[in-house]
Parts: C-alpha cells; structure tokens; sequence
C-alpha cells in the first residue's frame, strides 16, 4: 500500500537517495574487509607457541658480568635455587624464549651429501629440564637424559657432537615426509655437528610473527646448559602463582649473589603482547576507523531523513487527514530507508569484492569468505533502520490538522 | 558586497544549526581521519638522507643462483653480499666512494674505571661511512683509509655511549676496551638518527630505529673473527660450512655494500661494471647462471624492502574512503539544504538578483562549510595522531606530528570538497524557474 508514494517520492530526490545509497556501499565495502583484515591479525596474535599456559612461564632476562669461566657454576646454583622454590614448577636457561628476539639459526638435514635437503631451522639450547618448563608435547622418543647436558655459550666453539636433539613436528615431516625421521642421524650446520634425532614435540614457535613462513615451527631443542653471559631463565609458575613466583625468583637470585643483572622479567603472555604490537595496533586502528564509517553513515542518513521530514509535513499532515494511520508513516519511512539501503548494499557487495581482489594482491589478504559481505548487508540494513527510527517516529507524529493550516 | 554574502551564508547557516553541524562535523571527520593516516604514512615512507638519497646506491648480486624447491619471487635477489664478492667490489674500487658492513654486538668497557662492560650493537665498517652518509660529528671524524689498510682498533662512538662511558665529555684520543682490546676512540657523532636505518634494514631492533652504538673498522672485525648479528642467508649451494674461514669463503650473504655515484652517468658506468663482475664470475665458474644485479637508490632500495608496511599503505587508503563516505554525506546535506531553500532563491531572483549573484551566495555558504570543517578536521587529525602514539608500536610512531603544510592541505582539501560538493545543489538551485517556485507550484 505504501509503495507507490516511497518510489515517486525517491524519484523526485533520486540524487540525495543516490548520494546515500553510494555511501551505504563505500562504508560496506570498507568495513567486510576492515573485519576481515581485523580477525586475521588477531588470529596471527594466537599463534600456537607450542607452550602450554604461557600466563604460567616467564622469562628472566639475564646478564653476567665477571668472570665468563665462573657462569657455568653459578647458572647451576641458580637453577637449583630457583627449581626448589615453593612457587615454581620448573626452570630452565636458554638463549632466548619462543616470544623473544632473533635466535640462534642452524640449517639441519638427514642428507649432508644433498645440498637441496638443508632445512632452516631456529635453536633452542636446554636442558633435560627444558620440556617440562615450557609445558611441550613430547609425542614421540624421549627426553634427553642430565648426563647429555654439555655447557655452551657463544664464544665456547662448536662442539662436534651432541647426544641427540629433540625437533618438532613440523621440522621432522620437511626433514623425512614419510615420517621416519625419529631415530635418524642429523647433521647440523655451521659446524657440522651430527646428532640423532631423539625425540619429536608437537609444536614449538621458532620465532614470532614468522606466521606466513616456512620457519614458523621449525624450531629444535638442543642439549645444553646455555652459559653466555647473555641468556634467559626461563621460569614456570604453578598454577596462579605467577606474580609470587617472579617476586621469589628475584629476590632468591639477589640472595644468591648479585653477579648478574636481571635486565627484564616478563610472563609469555606480555611478551606475545609486545611481540604482537603492531599488529594490534592495525586491527584497532582499522576498527576505529570503521567504527567512524557507521557513525558518520548513519547520521547522514538521520540529517537527510530529518530534512525530508521537515519539508514534507504538510503533506503527511494530508495523508493523516485523509486516513493514513501512524503506523502507515511510519512504515513509509522505513521502506523507503530500506530500499535505498539495500540498493547501497548491494553495490557494497560488489564494491566489497572488488577491494578484497585488490588486497589479495597488495598485502597478501585471502579471499573474502561470503559471510562478510552477508553480515555487512544485514549489518548495513540494521544501521539504516536505527538511524532513520527517530526522524520516522517525529513524521508519524505530524499531527492531520497540520493539513488544514497554509504553510 | 563580500560581507553581504557573508551574512546572508551565515543567516542561512543558522537556520538549520543541526543539519550545518552535521554538515560540518562529517567534512571534519573525514578529514580528520584522513590527515591523521596521510602523516602517519609520510613519516613512514619519509626519505632518511633528502640531500643525498639519488646518489646513493645499494649493491645485489645474483649470489644464489636457481634454487630449486625454494618458493623465491622471479625477481629475487640476495639482500646482502657475501663476504667473496663484497671485497672484490671495495678492491675494485670503482665508485668514489663505497663502504661495506655488517653489524656486530660486542662488550665494551672504559679502560680506567670498575665498572661493567656495556653490551653495544654497532657496525663495522669502512672509514668513508661517515663522509658518504653525511654523519655529523660532535668531537673528532672519521677514520681513514690509512686506518682500514692496518686493520687499526679505533672507534667512533655515538653521542649516547660517548655519555655513557665517558660522562659527555671529548674522549677523542682515549681508549675503549671491546672484547678485552683497547681501542682508539677516533670520533664522536652528534646524534644521527636516519628513520628508517636505510643503510642496513632490519639490523637494528625496530623497523625504524637504528640502535647503533659504534662503528669500527670492517677489516678489523674480520681479523677478530666477529660474526654477524644480522641478518645471514645462505643458498642451498653453500652445503655445509666448516670454522670461520669456510665462512668467508661460503657463499652466504651477510655484508651491506653501498656505492656513492654523483651523476647519472656514473651511475650507469657502476652498473655495467658490476654486471661485467657478475658475468666474470659466471666465466670464472664461480656462478653457473646468466648475470644478474641491482643497483637501488635509497627511496628505491626502501621500496624492495617494503619499509612502509603494506598494511599502513591499507590503511591509508581506507582512511581516504572515510574521507569519500563523508564527502558524500556533506554533499548530501547540503543538496537537501539547497533545493528547500528554492523558495527563498526565487524570491531573490524574481526581486532582480542575477544568477551569478546566486551562484556566488550558495558557493559563499559551502565555503564557510569548508572552512569550519577544516577546523574541526584539524583538530581531529591532532587527537588522532596523539591517540595513535599512544596505540603504535615506538618504531611506527615517531615524527608523527601535524606540519604546518599538512594543515594548508587540510583547510584547501576542506574548502575545495565543500564547494565540490556544492556545486550540483548550486547549480540546481540557481537554474530554478523562479515564476514557478513563487506560485506555490
């Protein structure tokens, strides 16, 4: 019934409708990729680390000073220490933890004689203690045993041999795609060092925001004691005790001695929080600005409603005098919103998609999944009806008697 | 006749003072985002060395070769030399100026004190450094040629660790000791900060912060067997590598080379000998691929590198979508404004005003829009750029500040897209059959 004024009445202001309508479609294209650009770095900032409970470990970041001969000694007093404390679980040092810096690369392969085979890979020096701290998934071999813990630093040379390392999942299946490399003899570079592959954990994160490369979980661990006089402890927490246990562990290690500075102390969880930084920064930038983008639509849509209403309520006066309910006008107004917001959406859609194809392009998007673009029309529609609720609601109470006053 | 406009736009403006403020308050926003991304993006993408940064040049060589089963672009090329190629480039000796380096991570101490080493990244380079990139020094300059040739332990500090370990004051002539040897301090920079660290990406900690600390000389670092703390690739050929010489002479990449060529032609001379150098190689069968090398100048070699994040260029964009969606709401507005005032204007025309007087009334009021949306942009653009230090990574968010250009661009950018948007509801509002209008029809 309310049909046909809606199309005449949009006829006669084709070009403001337009004017909306091409809005509603910018702020719809806008926001589907917005969202999606948003959803993909929040997932890279979940990356799987590999460590369990990552609010529970913490990493102490250490300096030696003295005597370089003197730190295998004191790492092992302070191991002791710290592993006895009522509020830690376990301890472990290493040369840096899985939301850290830079670390230390080895290329590693079953087949020296075949230079293609050399894998890229990121180590972690531990001892037999390391797998338990950081909470990994041991899922096949073994762990390695305290007498293969060898001291290492940066200016202690390589050593020839070890007894063995642990890789992960992901590096075992570049390493043999059959999936027989557990038992198999590795050689590691610089060096060589050969090793036989002694255990397999199911996931451990080489290096942060590694996620579009093949280095992500190429990470293994290596028996050592890490003694440089740069190094991590890396610490976990029982269950909740996060905060008592760093509060122990640094005055423990001050009680100790104080031949080393502690430079940092951070749980996993604030480190993956800085590590992940920018690109959190981008997802609520690109969230603030979208949220801009509704705003701003949505009070274009009540500005050019309101004024519509305001020009036309001598004539709403008359449709009221010649019968037309409230509910009527009211209906007016939405179907009318709702017809020049769908158009909008639609050639959101289409908008939507074309800017989807050109990111895939210049920042590596993947393609836009459909329920975007369905969730930005139906979001758009939403929009549309709110904003034109209160210039309706003002038409719908135009008083008839309006009609019988002159302008 | 001015003030008459003025007044009449402002009377007009007051009529509807909510459909004005939304007016404005959209061409404010959308500029305002928009401002905001723009300077985020241009202290980004800034040039580090404008005086220089066309005659300066970095080096690649195709080092690699094919490397079958690695997922690497057509173009590709090693980011870095290795060490084999890198000094037959310095030994040649064919630009006027070129320097090698790598970064390294060392103790050092102040001889004649107790307290502790300091743990210092820096570079180890050659002595041309400082001339080439334009370094500013407090104290002292440069090392020499005389110095690179004797593999000589001297040193040039930064103004930071000059502070550091020796209270600020002009260390010229006193000795550090790095690693337990003493070195010559032979100058002290003022601080230099190039952003981004154009000479050597991502050696430094941030995208956009050089941290270095010292630089010494390059051979010197090789004779103490100081391994790279940047960046070290190497391609499958390089198979395993055996102690600190087979290091050397791996083909590995880990060493920056920059070339300083004043003129085109130079330019263009360096680029046919370094081809030549890459082709002798394939003769000599050292490589076994055609010759392939790139001479990038410093906004060029910026580029290969994607300095800027390709997701603040995204951003950037989508803020200039704002800009759009809010331009056509404004344009929106000011068409119903216009056309509900065509009574009044028919009056005006019917009382003998001409249409260019029309004209120059309604293009008055989108001007006063314009301008009054500048103003709220501004100050938008300043909030948002104090909100966005606060939520940006340190490395993005330096010199992010509104320049005194920006707010010219920003008032012209106002004005020019009220009046844009104005221009149709004008039109139509001036073309009015005013005898029509004034009838009631």
């Amino acid at each position: 019934m309310s049909r046909p004024p809606v199309f005449s009445s949009l006829r006669r202001n084709s070009l403001a409708a337009a004017l909306i309508a091409l809005q509603v479609a910018v702020t719809l294209a806008v926001l589907c990729n917005a969202l999606f650009i948003i959803r993909q770095r929040a997932a890279e900032g979940h990356s799987l680390s590999g460590v369990r409970d990552e609010g529970d470990v913490f990493a102490v970041d250490i300096r030696w000073h003295g005597a370089t001969a003197q730190i295998p000694s004191r790492e092992r007093t302070d191991l002791a220490a710290l592993r006895s404390l009522p509020q830690v679980t376990d301890a472990v040092a290493s040369i840096d933890h899985p939301l850290g810096g830079p670390t230390l690369g080895f290329t590693i392969t079953l087949h020296p004689e075949q230079p293609d085979s050399l894998v890229q890979s990121v180590v972690y020096p531990v001892d037999d203690h390391g797998i338990d701290t950081l909470g990994l998934r041991l899922i096949a071999g073994r762990n390695f045993g305290a007498d293969q813990i060898n001291d290492w630093s940066y200016s202690s040379g390589l050593p020839e041999s070890i007894a063995g390392v642990i890789v992960t999942q992901a590096l075992a299946n570049r390493l043999d795609p059959q999936g027989h490399a557990l038992g198999q003899i590795a050689t590691l570079s610089p060096g060589p060092i050969t090793a036989p592959i002694i255990g397999i954990v199911a996931r451990l994160q080489s290096t942060p925001n590694a996620e579009n490369s093949p280095l992500e979980q190429q990470s293994l661990l290596w028996p050592a004691l890490w003694v440089d006089p740069r190094g991590f402890y890396i610490v976990r927490a029982r269950p909740g005790e996060v905060g008592a246990a760093m509060n122990a562990v640094r005055t423990k290690l001050y009680e100790i001695d104080r031949q080393r500075l502690i430079m940092s102390m951070q749980t996993l969880t604030q480190a993956r929080r800085d590590a992940y930084r920018g690109d959190r920064a981008i997802a609520e930038l690109m969230g603030a600005i979208s949220a801009i983008l509704v705003i701003v639509t949505s009070f274009g849509i009540l500005g050019l409603t309101s004024y519509w209403v305001a020009q036309r309520r001598r004539q709403i006066g008359i449709r009221r005098a010649l019968g037309a309910t409230r509910g009527a006008i009211l209906r007016y107004y939405q179907t009318e919103n709702l017809l020049i917001v769908g158009a909008g959406a639609i050639a959101g859609v289409v908008f939507a998609v074309a800017a989807n194809l050109w990111l895939l392009r210049s920042v590596a998007l993947s393609r836009l999944p459909l329920l975007y673009p369905l969730v930005g029309v139906a979001a758009m529609l939403l929009v549309g009806q709110l904003a034109v609720l209160w210039p309706a609601l003002r038409a719908a109470a135009v008083p008839p008697a309006i009609a019988t006053r002159a302008v | 006749m001015f003030a008459y406009y003025f007044d009449l736009a402002l009377r007009s403006l007051r009529q509807n003072v909510v459909l004005t403020a939304l007016m404005i308050i959209a061409i404010g926003v959308g500029i305002g985002a928009s401002m905001t991304m723009l300077t985020i993006f241009r202290a980004a993408s800034g040039d580090p060395i404008p005086q220089k940064s066309a005659q300066l040049f970095n080096v690649q060589i195709d080092s690699y070769g094919p490397q079958p089963g690695v997922p690497l672009a057509p173009d590709f090329l090693p980011y870095r030399l290795d060490y084999i190629d890198a000094l037959a480039l310095m030994r040649a000796h064919r630009a006027p100026r070129q320097v090698a380096m790598y970064p390294i991570s060392v103790d050092i101490a102040p001889p004649d004190s107790q307290r502790d080493p300091v743990q210092a990244n820096g570079h180890a380079t050659y002595g041309d450094f400082f001339p080439m990139f334009d370094v500013p020094f407090e104290y002292g300059g440069s090392w020499g040629s005389a110095e690179d040739q004797s593999h000589a332990p001297v040193v040039v500090l930064t103004r930071r660790l000059n502070d550091q370990l020796f209270g600020g004051a002009d260390s010229v002539g006193r000795t550090v000791t790095i690693e337990g040897d003493a070195y010559r301090v032979m100058g002290v920079m003022q601080t230099w900060r190039p952003t981004p660290p154009f000479y050597d990406l991502g050696s430094g900690g941030g995208r956009y912060t050089a941290d270095d600390e010292f630089f010494l000389p390059f051979a010197r670092a090789i004779d103490q067997h100081w391994r790279t703390a940047g960046g070290f690739g190497c391609p499958s050929r390089a198979g395993i590598i055996r102690g600190w010489d087979g290091m050397l002479t791996s083909p590995c990449v880990w060493i920056a080379l920059w070339v300083e060529l004043p003129t085109a032609g130079s330019a263009a001379q360096y680029r046919a000998f370094l081809h030549n150098y890459a082709d002798s190689q394939r003769q000599s069968g050292r490589f076994n691929w055609p010759a392939r090398v790139a001479l990038r100048d410093v906004s060029q070699w910026l580029d290969y590198n994607h300095v800027v994040p390709p997701a603040l260029t995204t951003l950037t964009g989508v803020s200039f979508a704002v800009l759009i969606v809010c331009l056509l709401n404004a344009a929106g507005l000011m068409l119903a404004k216009f056309m509900a005032r065509i009574g009044s204007v028919a009056l005006r025309r019917a009382l003998g005003a001409t249409r260019p007087a029309i004209y120059a009334q309604c293009l008055m009021e989108a001007a006063m829009i314009g301008v009054a949306g500048a103003i709220v942009g501004i100050g938008l653009s300043e909030t948002g750029l104090i909100t966005c230090r606060r939520v940006l990574p340190d490395d993005f968010a330096i010199l992010t500040h509104l320049r005194t250009g920006d707010i010219l661009i920003a008032l012209l950018l106002a004005v020019f897209s009220a009046l844009a948007a104005g221009l149709y509801p004008i039109w139509r509002t001036s073309r009015v059959a005013y005898g029509a209008a004034l009838t009631g029809q």
